[in-house]
């Protein structure tokens, strides 16, 4: 055991770290280190320059295309994409669809997928989730029929992030109504240009879009973009929303996220002095700080396990829960040092990138919509209430 | 709506302070301040007195023996007697079985038991819990059979608060196993001295003997001592258990214990956790005299109660937490003697740190008694929320 | 002591009640945010009309007598329909201040229109640095002739745009953070000099940065004394904490209903999600949290009155702890339990929420309550 990083190990931080500095464009680390919201394109841009080192599928094995790093070269990477104000890498090509592909895909569907995936010229997104089956995935009742060599698909599907950027979408279907639930479910790929496809948006608390409700309406989808076997997608289903809840904890971001409110501590003022000198908020600061350790070496603890040659766990459950409130507290102490400056509400600036001046400093209109948004962590990705319980289950044995 | 307290009510107040004064023993009041154990005398003495002056039963309506006062006057009464550092009055006569026998029993009954409750002349313990039925009271087991104008009692008891200084026992035992679980169940009370009765120590945690098993063997119990109907028991017990949850708050005594956390300790962030614990005294207090002010306007308590005696009990367990944080490493040293006896060893430390960890041990004793904050959880989740 | 509504009380509740019934169904609500204003000209006629504008004025000032109850009463029911009126600037702060601080001709030039509905205030007194301290203030006012001149900034002023008058906290001796030095000017809202930036606030209501810009104000316009200020916009202040905390109490009364009946209805397993133990127990600490908010808001309101400074100053930031405690339990518990429907536009809970949580960080949030109780309790 040691913590310390080998000299290759540190290479390989160097090499980043002039990566990241040479290739992410300007206006987006601006973006991402004043907390606005990007765009598609700024998505894009990065992670197309990613896809050409060969990065961008960091967590896929060499055999896929990925750079088959080592658990600490993952850390390494993600903590300096990070450090260095990256954005975050979309995860429904990269780690959701991409990882079903290559386990449970054919050979052609590996060929026809996987290139676009690791370069991102496609934009992917998740169609799980429907009005009636949130939790209660298993419940899901978009409907595929066959049709000679084409599915009919028929339902809604919602909560889809980011669904009106999207290419593409991979869908859970219900292909046999008589078996057990969890027993007709299909995977299928979808092209969002399918005709039958309508795209609305839903508006969140914050007053942004970000997700959106997707209609099919007689989508007829080649049977040739069925992933694994028909009645077998909840297999595919589970394997991904483990994998998903492994990046979800979001160390990297929070470590970040714990700098910034330092920064604004520092600059915010209480009775004349920095507002991080204030003890009672210096505490906060201090527990959220431990807290985000506690959470960094369980993660790597699990990393460690799987590199010995093990599938991610039901554990990771645990790595989600405490991840997402991590990232609550971030911003709940941030708008509590911003104090009564919260209150204004620009949506111009926030959501159009007007050019109005923000009231008082820049990242003071931030503070309550992304206090507000975050409310999210602990819901999607499996709610919160649905980890413990897996846990529960899977783990404990109760 | 008015705080304000009517001058007849500050004469009230005083008259209680300097009966208190008068009548409590120095020893007994020091220990209460200082967070020692009582004996039985300690509360046997002070109880006698209140008795004497018809004070015990302070709930009780009039014709029943008791003093008939409004809601202020009782709020008075135990927050002036809190301040005095009286012990509280154990509840399981005045505040258990006697409400019960006034509300369920027959005329005999009444003449036979309540004069001894008032005058806190017979000590009560109270007989529900059983190994098997903990939170799932209506489990219980412990069997009494119709034999004549007897009943044979076999069984155990467990977690028996003072059964070691009890004269009687009110227990609930089961007369009928064929009906449902709520349906067979009788109240019954049972002379401690009755052959067949054994009493066995359970030490807590801290060290404290407080609670007992009691086995019951062959013990046989007059029919004349059954309360209420054969099988209706049920209906007692809930009666008992909803008044049992509105004395279990603790307001006053935590009111106190608030004074004791500021005066050990003046460091400025532990004055904010006590200044947080303070609030939540008088947030509980100010539901609290909601909850009676809507009971004198003719309701009973209802099971909304139930959030009184959860936070009632965490707030009790989180003054206990911030005495031992405020002590500090000195928590450490087990002092016994300092605990359970009047030793005159020093304490190791300031005076108030023999206690401090003991105190915290136990106190998580009053989340778990009572109904788990669990179980009230549920009642209220079903009974006012309706899920 | 006594705990019980009069029958007037009584009326009042189910007025304010049957007001937000009928005009403040979530829909029409949005339209109303959606206004200009951000409030209805008409409803604030009506409240005129119902005599709320003047029902916690003495009958010297030309009002009703009433107090702290009724203004409690009313301030419930207003956070039940996240009301958008600005009746907490106007009334409690305002026309409060006015009504203890004000000379007889204040009064009668501010109070009487103020109570038929024809005046509005707004009060200013956070700076960009001052946090919640109310004393840190930089804006000055010198002496020019008889009267005064005003410069400097204000900021996150509610209801200045609409306000006739605006109540400035303003420096005229002492240094930065001094609560002596401190002195009140009523400023005409549309004062020369004077400028202002307007927007929403994220709980809808709006605000304004304001600009003194060597605003000119006769002798006439102090309220209260000289250089004594302080006193006044702290009571001030610690009373509209108490109502805020009313109308807190009835936001989280609506979010808490909102979620009981939402995890009644939603089904997910096959069953009501509200047979889950843990949303059960969640919706029971809810509910204690409402239940502890609604009896400091009480106890606050029945001492807010008092005599003795150091009691109602304890009684204000003790129930803003409270509110703030509970407002966050409330508000991300209800959004956690409606699961994504939680955190969309869409259903009333994220409006409260929202509400809720501007509610905590108005006029100090719970942890400088705390340490401001704290500090006062171990002084006394
Ligand atoms: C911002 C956002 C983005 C999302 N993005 C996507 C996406 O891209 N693609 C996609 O498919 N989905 C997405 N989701 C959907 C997300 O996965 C669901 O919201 C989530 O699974 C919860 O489902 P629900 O919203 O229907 O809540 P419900 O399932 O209705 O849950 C409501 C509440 O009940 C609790 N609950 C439910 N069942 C139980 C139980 N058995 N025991 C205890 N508690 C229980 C929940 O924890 C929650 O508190 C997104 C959601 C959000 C909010
Ligand atoms: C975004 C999101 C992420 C989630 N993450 C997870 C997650 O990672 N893991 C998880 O368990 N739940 C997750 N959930 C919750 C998921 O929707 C279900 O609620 C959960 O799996 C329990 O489902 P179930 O009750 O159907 O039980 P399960 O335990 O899944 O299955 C119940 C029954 O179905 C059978 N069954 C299970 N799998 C199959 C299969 N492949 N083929 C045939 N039969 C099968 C089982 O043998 C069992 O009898 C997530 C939900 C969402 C919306
Ligand atoms: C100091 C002390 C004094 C006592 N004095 C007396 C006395 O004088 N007379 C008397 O009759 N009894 C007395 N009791 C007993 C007391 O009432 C029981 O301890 C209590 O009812 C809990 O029962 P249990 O200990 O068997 O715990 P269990 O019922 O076994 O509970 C264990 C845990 O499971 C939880 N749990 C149980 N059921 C549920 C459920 N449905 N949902 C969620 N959680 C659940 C509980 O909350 C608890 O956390 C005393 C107890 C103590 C500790």
């Amino acid at each position: 055991m040691d913590l310390a990083f080998t000299p290759e190990e540190q290479k390989f931080a160097d090499d980043v770290r002039t990566f990241v500095r040479a290739n992410l464009p300007a206006d987006v680390r601006d973006k991402v280190k004043n907390g606005k919201h990007l765009g598609r394109d700024d998505y894009m841009r990065w992670q197309q320059a990613l896809g050409k080192k060969g990065w961008l599928v960091y967590t896929w094995p060499k055999k896929h295309g990925g750079p088959g790093f080592t658990p600490a070269e993952r850390y390494i990477f993600e903590n300096i994409c990070a450090e260095e104000y990256a954005p975050g890498i979309i995860p429904f090509g990269t780690k959701m669809v991409g990882p079903v592909i290559y386990t449970f895909g054919s050979e052609e569907q590996k060929a026809k997928y996987l290139p676009a995936i690791r370069e991102s010229t496609v934009w992917w997104c998740q169609g799980y989730s429907e009005p009636g089956s949130g939790s209660d995935l298993a419940s899901l009742r978009t409907k595929a029929d066959k049709e000679g060599d084409h599915y009919i698909v028929n339902g809604s599907k919602t909560w889809n992030t980011m669904g009106h950027w999207a290419d593409w979408i991979f869908c859970l279907v219900r292909t046999d109504s008589k078996s057990k639930p969890q027993e007709g479910i299909s995977f299928l790929l979808i092209d969002m240009k399918t005709p039958g496809i309508t795209v609305k948006p839903i508006i969140m608390a914050d007053g942004g879009h970000e997700v959106n409700e997707v209609f099919f309406d007689n989508v007829s989808v080649p049977a040739a973009n069925l992933v694994g076997k028909e009645n077998e997608g909840w297999t595919c289903a589970k394997f991904l929303l483990a994998n998903e809840r492994l990046g979800i904890a979001a160390v990297p971001q929070s470590k970040r996220g714990v700098e910034a409110l330092k920064d604004i501590a520092r600059i915010e003022q209480d009775n004349g002095r920095p507002l991080i000198e204030n003890q009672s908020f210096a505490e906060k600061i201090a527990d959220l700080e431990i807290q985000v350790t506690a959470l960094e070496y369980t993660e790597l603890r699990v990393l460690s396990a799987m590199a010995h040659g093990g599938q991610p766990g039901p554990e990771v459950s645990g790595l989600k829960i405490r991840g997402s409130e991590i990232q609550q507290r971030i911003t709940e102490l941030t708008m509590e040092a911003v104090g009564e400056y919260s209150a204004p509400y620009l949506p111009g600036l926030l959501w159009q990138g007007t050019n109005e001046a923000p009231v008082g400093p820049e990242y003071a209109h931030l503070a309550a919509p992304r206090y507000f948004n975050t409310r999210k962590t602990t819901i999607y990705g499996g709610s919160n209430e649905i980890q413990k319980g897996i846990i529960s289950k899977m783990v404990l044995g109760l | 709506m008015d705080l304000a307290l009517k001058p007849e009510h500050k004469a009230f107040a005083d008259e209680i302070r300097a009966f208190a004064r008068a009548n409590l023993s120095p020893a007994t009041r020091e220990k209460t301040l200082s967070g020692k154990h009582y004996d039985r005398d300690d509360h046997m003495v002070w109880q006698q007195a209140l008795g004497k002056k018809g004070w015990l039963t302070y709930t009780w309506p009039k014709k029943f023996g008791g003093p008939g006062w409004d809601v202020t006057r009782r709020f008075l009464f135990e927050n002036v007697l809190a301040e005095e550092g009286a012990p509280r009055i154990l509840p399981f006569g005045p505040k258990m079985v006697g409400p019960v026998i006034y509300t369920f029993g027959n005329d005999e009954q009444k003449a036979r038991f309540l004069p001894g409750i008032r005058e806190s002349t017979v000590s009560w313990c109270q007989g529900y819990s059983e190994p098997g039925a903990g939170s799932d009271l209506a489990n219980l087991r412990t069997k009494a059979e119709r034999d004549g104008d007897h009943y044979v009692v076999n069984g155990q008891k467990t977690w028996t608060s003072y059964a070691h200084w009890g004269d009687w026992i009110f227990c609930l035992v089961r007369t009928n196993t064929e009906a449902k679980p709520q349906e067979g169940i009788s109240f019954l009370l049972i002379d401690m001295k009755t052959p067949g009765v054994t009493v066995r120590p359970i030490i807590m945690l801290d060290g404290a003997h407080a609670v007992n098993d009691v086995f019951l063997d062959n013990v046989k119990v007059p029919v004349a001592n059954l309360v209420g109907k054969e099988n209706d028991g049920w209906t007692c017990a809930k009666f008992l258990l909803a008044n049992e949850r509105l004395g279990i708050a603790e307001v006053p005594s935590s009111k106190r214990g608030v004074s004791m956390l500021r005066s050990i300790s003046d460091d400025p962030s532990m004055a904010e956790k006590i200044a947080d614990v303070d609030l939540q005294v008088q947030a509980l207090e100010m539901s609290e005299l909601r909850a009676l002010s809507a009971m004198a306007l003719g309701g009973a308590p209802g099971p909304e109660v139930s959030t009184l005696k959860v936070r009632g009990s965490e707030i009790q367990q989180r003054i206990a937490e911030l005495a031992m944080e405020a002590v500090g490493e000195y928590a450490a040293p087990y002092q016994p003697g300092m605990l359970f006896h009047d030793s005159n060893e020093t304490p190791v430390g300031p005076d108030h740190a023999p206690p401090a960890a003991p105190r915290y041990f136990n106190m998580r004793k009053t989340s778990i008694y009572g109904g788990s904050t669990e179980i009230q959880k549920n009642i209220v989740s079903k009974m006012v929320l309706g899920l | 002591m006594d705990l019980s509504l009069s029958d007037e009380q009584k009326q009042l509740q189910e007025q304010a009640e049957r007001f937000v019934r009928d005009k403040y169904a979530f829909d029409a609500r949005r339209k109303i945010a959606a206004t200009d204003r951000g409030w209805l000209p008409e409803n604030w006629a009506q409240f005129a009309e119902l005599g709320w504008l003047g029902m916690s004025l003495s009958e010297e000032d030309g009002g009703y007598g009433g107090g702290p109850i009724e203004t409690m009463i009313v301030m419930e029911q207003f956070g039940k329909g996240l009301v958008l009126e600005p009746f907490l600037p106007t009334v409690v702060l305002g026309g409060g201040m006015i009504a203890r601080a004000g000379t007889a001709a204040q009064k009668e030039a501010l109070l009487a229109p103020m109570i038929e509905g024809k005046k509005q205030f707004a009060l200013a007194w956070l700076e960009r640095q001052s946090r919640y301290n109310l004393a840190d203030v930089s804006l000055k006012a010198t002496k020019e002739g008889a009267g005064w001149s005003l410069s400097g900034q204000k900021g996150v002023v509610y209801n200045a745009a609409s306000a006739d008058q605006i109540i400035v906290l303003a420096r005229t001796a002492g240094s930065a953070r001094e609560s002596k030095g401190l002195t009140l000017f009523i400023v005409d809202g549309k004062a020369k000099g004077l400028s202002r930036r307007d927007y929403p606030t994220q709980d809808s209501l709006r605000a304004s940065e304001l600009t003194f810009d060597k605003v000119s104000v006769g002798a006439d316009a102090v309220l209260g004394k000289v250089d004594e200020g302080f006193g006044v916009v702290e009571d001030g202040v610690d009373r509209a904490i108490v109502a805020l905390c009313a109308e807190a109490t009835g936001c989280m009364d609506a979010i808490n209903a909102a979620t009981l009946e939402y995890i009644k209805t939603r089904k997910q397993f096959g069953v009501p999600i509200g047979k889950f133990q843990v949303l059960q127990h969640r919706m029971v600490d809810c509910f204690t949290n409402a239940q502890e908010a609604r009896s400091m808001t009480l106890m606050a309101s029945l001492k807010i009155d008092d005599k003795d400074p150091v009691v109602r100053a304890k009684a204000a930031s003790g129930a803003k702890v409270q509110i703030g405690k509970s407002g966050k339990f409330c508000g991300q518990s209800a959004v956690q339990m409606h699961g994504g429907m939680g955190v969309t536009d869409e259903l009333s809970v994220s409006h409260y929420f929202k509400r809720l949580t501007m509610i905590d960080l108005m006029f100090g949030n719970q942890q400088h309550h705390l340490t401001r109780y704290s500090n006062l309790a171990m002084a006394a």
